[in-house]
């Protein structure tokens, strides 16, 4: 299925959990926030979490800034 | 003699020894910004929230490896927001990255050439993340009025701009700044427009509580240098401030007695 991943089409397997979605990106364990359709996603709820087709999906991280 | 080691100002509950607070924008890398922040003596830092890099440099140190929250009160800032929305989401995704620390600064911009902040956005902004249980520090412009309305929304503290962002005009209105400072019951920090130790300086003789800068760090030629000074700056107007100055004189009144002169 197809979904919007930082402003980017991405295609991933159906039913693809977020917590499978950090592992595909080898962002696992790294200090990231998620959420999507503009909706946080707390990182408890990972695992349960299950992408939809079309969502879109804002990973980011804390960058240098004043 | 007041002793200045005393000295503290609180925020969230948590007392603060140094009044510079520091951004962590436009370094040259993550080695001088550790540096600069190391020699600023800053407790309180900084920092924006962008989107991950996916699939690049998948080893490249991550800026809280460096301002690690063990060393640092981490201040995640809705830089680059232009409207109340994005401005929650952002406090949001901050908060989830920093396990449920509720310290945000808020800025809500109006216009790209000034960043002058957005007054109605950013009030709007507040109400939500106030009730959201955020503890605010809201970047506002230096109008004694609207800082008073955030106050009084439950920001626990008011970040008026000396001058433009990154501008390093220095104070443009002191006297805006000393009448915020004097309606205050939270603390008042000068956020934005300083460009050098003087400015910082002059921010805490007005009576301010601290002072945010970035680029007047950063920019200079050599930012750890900088740091140091407004490190010094900062305390040699609090001092001052703690001080009193005396009352300036139009004519002259001379230092040595006039007393036992001998011609």
């Amino acid at each position: 299925m197809q979904i919007y991943l930082n402003g980017e089409q991405r295609q991933i397997p159906d039913n693809t959990s977020m917590a499978a979605l950090i592992e595909l990106l080898e962002l696992s364990g790294k200090r990231i926030a998620v959420e999507v359709n503009e909706e946080l996603v707390p990182r408890s709820t990972y695992s349960d979490y299950s992408l939809k087709p079309q969502d879109n999906v804002e990973i980011v991280h804390a960058i240098g800034g004043g | 003699m007041t002793n200045p080691s005393n000295d503290s100002f609180t925020l969230a509950g948590k007392e603060y020894h140094s009044r510079l607070l520091v951004g962590t924008g436009k370094y040259k890398d993550l080695d001088e910004t550790d540096a600069a922040i190391s020699a600023s003596g800053a407790e309180i830092v900084t920092f924006a929230v962008r989107r991950t890099n996916i699939g690049q440099d998948k080893d490249q140190p991550n800026l809280l490896d460096v301002i690690s929250p063990d060393k640092y009160t981490l201040l995640p800032n809705t830089a680059g927001c232009f409207d109340a929305k994005t401005a929650i989401r952002t406090c949001r995704l901050a908060r989830e990255l920093l396990d449920g620390h509720n310290l945000v600064k808020l800025e809500v911009l109006g216009d790209e050439k000034t960043l002058f902040p957005d007054v109605a956005a950013t009030l709007e902004a507040a109400q939500v993340l106030v009730k959201d249980g955020f503890d605010i520090m809201v970047y506002t412009n230096d109008d004694p009025i609207m800082a008073k309305r955030l106050e009084e929304l439950g920001c626990i503290s008011v970040m008026p701009l000396a001058a433009p962002i990154g501008s390093g005009l220095g104070i443009r209105n002191r006297l805006n700044i000393r009448t915020i400072v004097e309606n205050a019951n939270v603390p008042i920090l000068v956020d934005a427009g300083v460009g050098t130790a003087s400015d910082a300086a002059i921010a805490m003789e007005l009576g301010c509580d601290g002072v945010l800068m970035n680029t007047a760090i950063a920019a200079a030629k050599d930012p750890v240098l900088m740091a140091s000074a407004m490190r010094k700056g900062i305390e040699a107007g609090r001092e001052a401030y703690l001080a009193g100055r005396m009352m300036p004189k139009r004519f002259a009144s001379a230092s040595s007695p006039m007393d036992g002169l001998f011609f």
